[in-house]
């Protein structure tokens, strides 16, 4: 049994005048220990899975239907206390932001202690001491001290090794972490990643990373969602998905990467902008975009197809697999 | 957090200097002080030297100096109708005014927080609407028609609660005459302190609801969700800490409010405290007792503002280090 | 995530037109029945002349005979005065409804004056910054912490005792739009020198600096339109409180003479008739008064609520 089946998942956000789906019909499985990467251009829906996969969607956004299963039980039907065992505990959260995940008016001690006592019948003395150790796992000097400091007194590196500590805590099975890198120093980030990645591997932690950036999800994780305008549009082996794109857009994410330009060449990129979730056109919501669509493409969404090795949601999938992709302009 | 405290301290002493200024320029200008002196049927050489004894021909600076240092002493001139030091009246009627405030607070302290959180909390049940719907009546009637509202009714038409005046009052410490020692002073200061309270308590509801709705939104408190802390712990920690700092600001502010409104109140129920004493003062052109008044309000102004400035250093941690290493 | 950037995108002023504030208006009854109420007020005090039966400022119009009539409806009820008359036989339909104009004159005058001066000064600090920045904020701080109506209270006091009541009756309106105007500037202030901090870094204001435009044209046609809706905001709620201030002060005999009354001397000249039994003097006004006040802040809340829609993160 995998730890996490997530099946046929619907999110929905009321607004005003309109009731918005941000997920539609997301599925996807992860194995005890295993990392997984969604990735995707901002609005795509990846941040809504990560907190719905914790059922913290807030209001005006619910779960419309599908099921959220951790090992076994469907987090998505959990009363508010049992969901209060899981989060922080069984399952952990990196935020984006680590300036602002911290409460500004509390101690560092105070915001680890809390959780441990949350969830384990801990003195104040025992917790402290488990926090101790936790910090010097993510290589915080003088974690004593670091106890009694504020948030605001500590670099932004700093906080989201703490913010790791923190979900290391409990020891959880799985660690979800929502662009744990975009808001930090690019000298920091490579660091950060390493950390994560290390302690995942040696505590045998299923971890599902969430970014944008293809690139760093090549480098952590075994399996890859791509997402588009709150949908999947190709899932399978990270090797795969960098490796042989099937998708037009994951085509296009591959080759804007810097990795993939010679130097002095422009940077290649995906024309036009993801569209709003209020606003999907019909159809494949990427065909606006898409240098190969068909009428088809423009009148009836595709559905995700198993193709073997990755499933695409693509119409003209095969007919692109027969005629050998172009791949002079890859260096 | 010393250089914090330095800097709020000459701060004040500059308000304040501005306000003596004010205070001096106002004696200096409204009514004659010769007249209520000696009154009318003086000759003019007599008057003449009287000027010149008094010091009324000096430079407005000397004058001010002299003034100021007078008043630094404790001395801001005698009431022309009471015949007594200004300062000696005010404070007579001090107490008066700050159980009145006293009273007040303690209503819309008490029930403020929790119906603003509670309303901040559930923003969608019934009780949170009437609570929210009740509060912009409140809002929107003025403190002295609630006043009047509340006389008619529960003194004119139920007979429950005495109309006007403080009742009996029990002395501590041997001057502060104070409400709270008696049954009878207790129910004299019901309608004036709910009257005074009635403007302030919706404003501290909503304020506090807002706050606290921001607050709720943030991402650490989704953190604190994320990290399966029990709502308790989440609402009256995590957000209700977090809420506060910015209702101190302007709970600061508000007690100035206060003391403007307990003017309105004390005419309306003829609670012999510093705001009622202060119209009288006027309608006699008492200017002495005005000037005093002016201070006295004014310093109490400033000591407020600056206690809550400090108190919110105090309580919020970031301001200590920037301003500490600054 | 931001979802919804292009709705962000678009210019303040273009969601204002646009059909959000519209169609939130035709679904909320309260702000229906509010602004129905509110234009019923403005509409019946600005036509008060044709309306009232008698003229209020006129002393040959009424009699002290006529005095303390109750409401016409009342057993003793005159019905040629249909909601009664006060202590010196006035027409008390007439005098509210000279009142009301009274009240709402002076409440929209004293914050245009508001706005005007707090626009200005924020606009200056926020575009100049530095020194002049920092002195205009610490002024306006020191102004906050002062409540409005104590400055109000004794500025009026003080000027009543030193020129005498009839000259300051005569003034009273000028007098009440100008303390209550001045004294609650700082508002604004913030409000719009915190736009021109967030427009000042973005690009278009350089490019209209580049383009060779000068500093006021960018401050007047660039940045302001940015605080359009806050600025309305704040006014909707500023009205109903210079309302309430001006009735206040007007009720302690620092505002309005009741020769020339506002709701506030009304209210104030029928506190003393409560007592023996003339409550319509003091009740009929005050109604009056709250019914105004409680709109224009329904109208204000509801206004807030559909500007400031909270865009979800996530």
């Amino acid at each position: 049994m995998s730890l996490l089946s997530v099946r046929d998942l619907v999110v929905k956000f009321a607004m005003r005048k309109q009731t918005i789906t941000a997920l539609n019909q997301i599925s996807f499985e992860l194995a005890r220990g295993e990392r997984l990467g969604i990735v995707g251009e901002s609005g795509a829906g990846k941040s809504i899975t990560g907190f719905s996969i914790l059922n913290l969607i807030s209001q005006p956004g619910y779960i419309a239907s599908g099921n959220i299963l951790f090992e076994g039980q469907d987090m998505a039907t959990m009363s508010a206390a049992d969901l209060r065992t899981i989060r922080g505990n069984r399952i952990a959260m990196i935020f984006q932001d680590p300036m602002v995940t911290l409460n500004p008016v509390l101690t560092i001690g105070q915001q680890m202690v809390e959780t441990l006592q949350a969830h384990r019948n801990l003195s104040r003395a025992d917790a402290e001491k488990i926090a101790i150790i936790k910090l010097r796992e993510v290589y915080i000097p003088a974690p004593e001290d670091r106890l009694k400091q504020y948030p605001h007194e500590l670099s932004g590196g700093m906080r989201q090794r703490i913010i790791i500590a923190i979900a290391l805590l409990l020891d959880p099975q799985l660690i979800i972490a929502d662009e744990p890198t975009t808001a930090l120093d690019v000298t920091i980030q490579a660091d950060i990643m390493e950390l994560l990645l290390d302690l995942c591997q040696s505590n045998k932690v299923s971890l599902i990373l969430i970014t944008h950036d293809l690139g760093v999800v090549s480098q952590m994780t075994e399996k890859t969602l791509v997402m588009y305008a709150g949908k999947i549009i190709e899932a399978g082996p990270t090797r795969e998905i960098v490796n042989d794109p099937q998708h037009p857009y994951t085509q296009g994410l591959i080759k804007a990467l810097p990795q993939q330009t010679a130097p002095g060449e422009r940077l290649s990129q995906i024309p036009g902008n993801m569209p709003p979730l209020s606003d999907v056109p019909d159809g494949c919501a990427f065909h606006p975009r898409c240098e190969y669509a068909t009428d088809l493409c423009r009148s009836t969404t595709p559905e995700i197809e198993d193709l073997g090795r990755v499933k695409v949601a693509c119409h003209e999938v095969q007919r692109l697999n027969q005629r050998a992709t172009p791949k002079e302009d890859s260096a | 957090m010393f250089a914090y405290l330095v800097k709020r301290l000459f701060q004040a002493a500059a308000v304040m200097f501005v306000i003596s200024l004010i205070s001096f320029a106002i004696q200096d200008n409204l009514g004659d002080p010769l007249r209520e002196l000696v009154g009318m049927s003086v000759s003019e050489e007599t008057r003449d030297e009287l000027r010149e004894e008094l010091g009324l021909n000096d430079s407005f600076i000397v004058q001010y100096m002299r003034f100021a240092g007078k008043a630094l002493h404790g001395d801001l001139g005698t009431s022309y109708f009471f015949k007594e030091p200004a300062l000696d009246v005010i404070l007579k009627k001090l107490p008066a005014t700050l159980e009145l405030v006293l009273g007040a607070s303690v209503i819309i302290i008490g029930l403020s927080i929790p119906l603003g959180v509670y309303t901040a909390i559930r923003p969608n049940s019934i009780l949170s609407k009437a609570i929210m719907g009740i509060s912009i009546i409140g809002i929107s009637i003025p403190v002295f028609l609630t006043a009047i509202l509340m006389i008619f009714l529960f003194a004119v038409d139920l007979r429950w609660l005495p109309s006007y005046g403080r009742g009996d009052t029990v002395h501590l410490f041997g001057s502060w005459a104070t409400n709270f020692g008696s049954w009878d002073g207790l129910r004299h200061i019901i309608m004036p302190s709910i009257a005074l309270a009635s403007i302030m308590l919706p404003l501290f509801i909503r304020l506090i609801r807002s706050e606290m709705m921001e607050t709720l939104q943030s991402e650490y408190v989704r953190y604190a969700w994320a990290k399966g802390l029990s709502p308790w712990r989440i609402w009256f920690v995590h957000a209700l800490k977090n809420t506060l700092l910015p209702v101190i600001t302007v709970g600061g502010v508000q007690i100035g409010t206060m003391v403007a409104y307990t003017i309105l109140t004390e005419t309306v129920f003829q609670w012999p405290g510093m705001g009622f004493m202060f119209l009288e003062a006027v309608n006699r052109v008492d200017t002495p007792l005005i000037v005093a008044y002016l201070i006295v309000v004014g310093f109490i102004f400033v000591v407020t503002n600056t206690i809550v400035d400090l108190i919110y250093g105090l309580v919020n941690p970031t301001v200590k280090l920037a301003r500490m290493g600054a | 995530m931001s979802s919804f950037v292009a709705q962000a995108q678009q210019s303040r002023w273009a969601r204002i037109k646009g059909s959000n504030l519209v169609y939130d208006f035709m679904h909320n009854p309260v702000a229906i029945v509010s602004f129905i109420i509110f234009a019923t007020i403005v509409i019946a005090t600005m036509f008060s002349p044709l309306i009232a039966p008698f003229d209020p400022y006129d002393p040959t119009q009424y009699d002290i005979m006529d005095s303390e009539l109750p409401p016409s409806w009342e057993l003793a009820g005159d019905s040629k005065f249909l909601l009664g008359t006060d202590a010196q036989g006035r027409d008390l339909w007439s005098a509210i409804l000279y009142g009301t104009r009274v009240s709402i004159l002076i409440g929209i005058c004293a914050v245009a004056l508001q706005a005007f001066l707090g626009i200005s000064i924020g606009l200056i600090a926020g575009y100049i910054g530095g020194r002049v920045d920092s002195l205009l904020m610490r002024l306006a701080d020191i102004q906050l912490s002062f409540s409005t109506l104590m400055v109000a209270i004794i500025f009026l006091a003080v000027t009543q005792a030193m020129f005498g009541t009839e000259a300051f009756n005569r003034y009273a309106l000028y007098m009440l739009i100008g303390v209550i105007g001045i004294a609650e500037w700082p508002q604004y202030a913030r409000t719009v020198r915190a736009t021109v901090l967030a427009e000042k870094k973005k690009e278009y204001v350089d490019a209209a600096r580049a383009l060779g435009f000068g500093p006021l044209r960018i401050m007047l046609r660039h940045i302001l339109p940015n605080s359009i809706s806050p600025i309305f905001v704040i006014s909707t709620v500023q009205v109903a409180n210079a309302i309430i201030s001006e009735a206040s002060l007007s009720f302690l005999g620092l505002g309005m003479p009741v020769s020339q009354p506002s709701l506030g001397s009304l209210i104030s000249s029928g506190f003393d008739y409560i007592f023996s039994g003339s409550w319509w003097i003091t009740a009929i006004p005050g109604i009056v008064l709250v019914v105004l006040v409680l709109v224009i802040n329904l109208l204000g809340d509801w206004l807030r609520d559909v500007l400031n829609p909270k865009l979800y993160k996530g």
